[in-house]
């Protein structure tokens, strides 16, 4: 069903959905931590053959010409594998936090990937998010659509604020303040006594129009997860940030933004306001976070200053670094691994920590670039002269 | 008598002890070709970056089209209508041809927030237009490289990527354009074709003036209406390519006689 005048198949980027959509069902199914192992081991496996083969080319030209359509498949995918899973409670728990997840990350990605402003409190203006929605959802009537953006708001607000003083410092600068937030942040949670300290905050759930979101469902003798309703939630929230996110990129502001990231001098020589659109940039990815944290925190239904720490950030910019710096599509993917695979391999939770610094290290060695590049931008997807 | 586009005088530029440019009096005036010549060293490009607000100058003024601009950024120097290339290449190689060229091109984009993002069909409206500008600019440098819009930079050669660096400049179409040495690095056929190039393109935009720094002689003889001589960072010698050439301070400059 080639699109008239386009020279490159649908089929691939269908098929590769499919199929994995299909292991990502047998994978959340899986018990057996054997089992896991075999399918984790036939995954890497089958990708590297795939590569050999030169099959992932294919897939990736028909991501790039047709993602308007395969993105909307993509949430068909994500909606199979919801589905399969509707009463299980802890699956969908996991593939909600994914969904939130990535779009922290596309958060940070325009903050690092495009402006090139390292944020290593990522886990922190997702915390500043979940402490809103924690503080607004028992304290306020407000209607919980509006705490989730309040969370945004209050998230970017912070991060601007942060970063305005180190605006002009060139280099690591704005990298150390955040560092310095993300330590700072939780020492000032652990203290007041007003934000619940060492142990936290419960966090009231999502209440839509009277609709309440901890409540499971049934439609006669069919029963959904409480969690559906947040996945449904989460996956509108995903998919508007990332139609967002590729929009800033195909667009001058995604260009002014490169452009200032690989040169600054030059840059400035053209005209460009380097200052504005650096806090532009911050803004908006401590939006996205601090949105998604906000609703993060209501799915948790608890918020701690033990969830948001240094070591956090430090796994979403993980997660960017393996993913591919600039590509939303490999985010989703290094989401997938970051966040399902220490979860089902109970065996290594532990050992966590050391496997993600292990597998950073060997991207960045043997694939800098992360494991989905990103591609040269193109404006419009599938537009030719 | 017209009024020259820019005017430079009593500029002086000091590192620490060094006096990188003392006292520099310079004019261009509209539609004219400017050789700024001299040895290594001798304050040329220092010139340019003053110019362009990159340095801050320590004394004197520069005028730009009836408008002091010594104080300004580099930013207002750029929407007064100056653009320039650099001596060392400063593309943005991972970006495609066409988005380095668009960066050239910043004060013609809209860049409102709203319109990038929402606005979808009066932004692609506005990129198709800047796409045939840009192919109409490269296509006078090389036509081969209007197939290649969309493919990283990284991947030319030299010489495409000078005329690149040429085009980002041109797009926004200033009035006065600074080039910074645009034959390094290059062989004396690339350089030769890089300047029928350059002639060609002021043929098509009468009033665009150029001052080149520039190493090779032949190029200055062939292009420039008139040089300008430094020498650390004083002006030695005024006046066309012959005249200069021939002056005794300007020879001593340059071989180093005493």
């Amino acid at each position: 069903m080639a699109l008239p005048g386009s020279r490159v198949s649908l089929l691939p980027g269908v098929a590769a959905l499919a199929l994995a959509a299909a292991y990502l069902i047998a994978l959340l199914g899986a018990e057996k931590q054997t089992y896991i192992i075999v399918l984790l081991a036939a995954g890497i496996a089958a990708v590297l053959a795939a590569y050999w083969l030169k099959w992932l080319a294919p897939i990736s030209r028909s991501f790039s010409d047709h993602e308007d359509a395969l993105g909307a498949m993509s949430v068909i995918a994500a909606f199979a594998v919801a589905a399969y899973f509707h009463d299980d409670h802890f699956v969908l728990l996991l593939v909600v936090t994914v969904l939130l997840y990535t779009v922290a990350t596309l958060g940070l990605n325009i903050q690092f990937g495009y402006a090139g402003v390292l944020n290593f409190a990522g886990a922190s203006f997702f915390g500043i998010g979940a402490y809103t929605s924690a503080v607004l959802n028992s304290h306020t009537a407000l209607p919980h659509l509006l705490v989730l953006l309040i969370g945004g708001v209050l998230a970017a607000m912070v991060g601007s604020l942060l970063l305005l003083p180190v605006l002009r410092t060139r280099g690591h600068y704005a990298a150390l303040v955040t560092i310095a937030f993300a330590l700072l942040l939780k020492t000032f949670l652990e203290v007041n006594d007003v934000l619940g300290g060492p142990q936290g905050l419960q966090v009231k759930g999502m209440n839509l129009f009277g609709w309440s979101f901890n409540d499971n469902i049934s439609i006669g003798n069919f029963d959904l997860s409480f969690y559906f309703s947040y996945f449904v939630l989460s996956m509108i929230l995903l998919a508007a940030s990332f139609i967002l996110v590729r929009r800033l990129e195909r667009s001058w502001v995604g260009l002014n933004l490169d452009a200032l990231r690989l040169d600054e001098t030059a840059s400035r020589c053209f005209g460009l306001d380097v200052e504005r659109w650096k806090i532009t940039a911050f803004t908006l990815g401590n939006f996205l976070i601090g949105l998604a944290g906000a609703l993060f925190g209501m799915v948790s239904g608890f918020v701690a200053p033990n969830n948001y720490t240094f070591a956090d950030s430090l796994i979403l910019v993980s997660i960017l670094l393996l993913g591919g710096i600039g590509n939303p599509w490999g985010l989703i993917v290094a989401t997938i691994i970051v966040v399902v695979v220490p979860e089902k391999l109970q065996t290594i939770q532990e050992y966590r920590f050391l496997l993600y610094s292990l597998l950073v290290i060997a991207v960045l060695l043997f694939r800098p670039e992360g494991l989905l590049p990103r591609p040269v931008r193109r404006y419009f997807p599938g537009w030719r002269p | 008598m017209t009024k020259p586009l820019l005017e430079a005088s009593g500029l002086v530029r000091r590192f620490g002890g060094v006096v990188a440019l003392d006292h520099v009096e310079l004019a261009a005036m509209p539609d004219e070709i400017v050789g700024l010549i001299g040895p290594n060293g001798s304050g040329k490009t220092t010139f340019f970056n003053v110019v362009t607000g990159i340095y801050g100058a320590d004394e004197g003024r520069i005028i730009f089209d009836g408008n002091d601009i010594t104080r300004s950024s580099s930013r207002a120097v750029y929407h007064a209508g100056i653009s320039r290339t650099f001596q060392r290449s400063r593309l943005s190689l991972p970006l495609s041809i066409f988005d380095n060229i668009m960066i050239g091109n910043h004060k013609r984009l809209t860049q409102g927030i709203w319109f990038n993002l929402m606005r979808r069909a009066s932004f692609k409206d506005e990129f198709e237009a800047n796409y045939r500008a840009a192919c109409g600019l490269v296509e006078v440098f090389e036509p081969k490289l209007v197939k290649r819009m969309f493919e990283p930079v990284a991947g030319l050669p030299m010489i495409d990527r000078r005329r690149i660096e040429i085009c980002r400049a041109l797009i926004s179409q200033p009035k006065l354009l600074l080039l910074d040495e645009p034959s390094a690095g290059m062989t004396h056929e690339e350089t030769k074709a890089l300047m029928d190039d350059i002639l060609l393109i002021r043929g098509r935009n009468p009033g665009l003036t150029i001052i080149i720094v520039e190493h090779e002689m032949g190029v200055i003889e062939r292009i420039t209406d008139r040089c300008v001589v430094l020498n650390f960072g004083r002006k030695i010698a005024e006046g066309p390519y012959r005249q200069v050439a021939g002056d005794r301070q300007v020879q001593e400059a340059y071989l180093g006689v005493a």
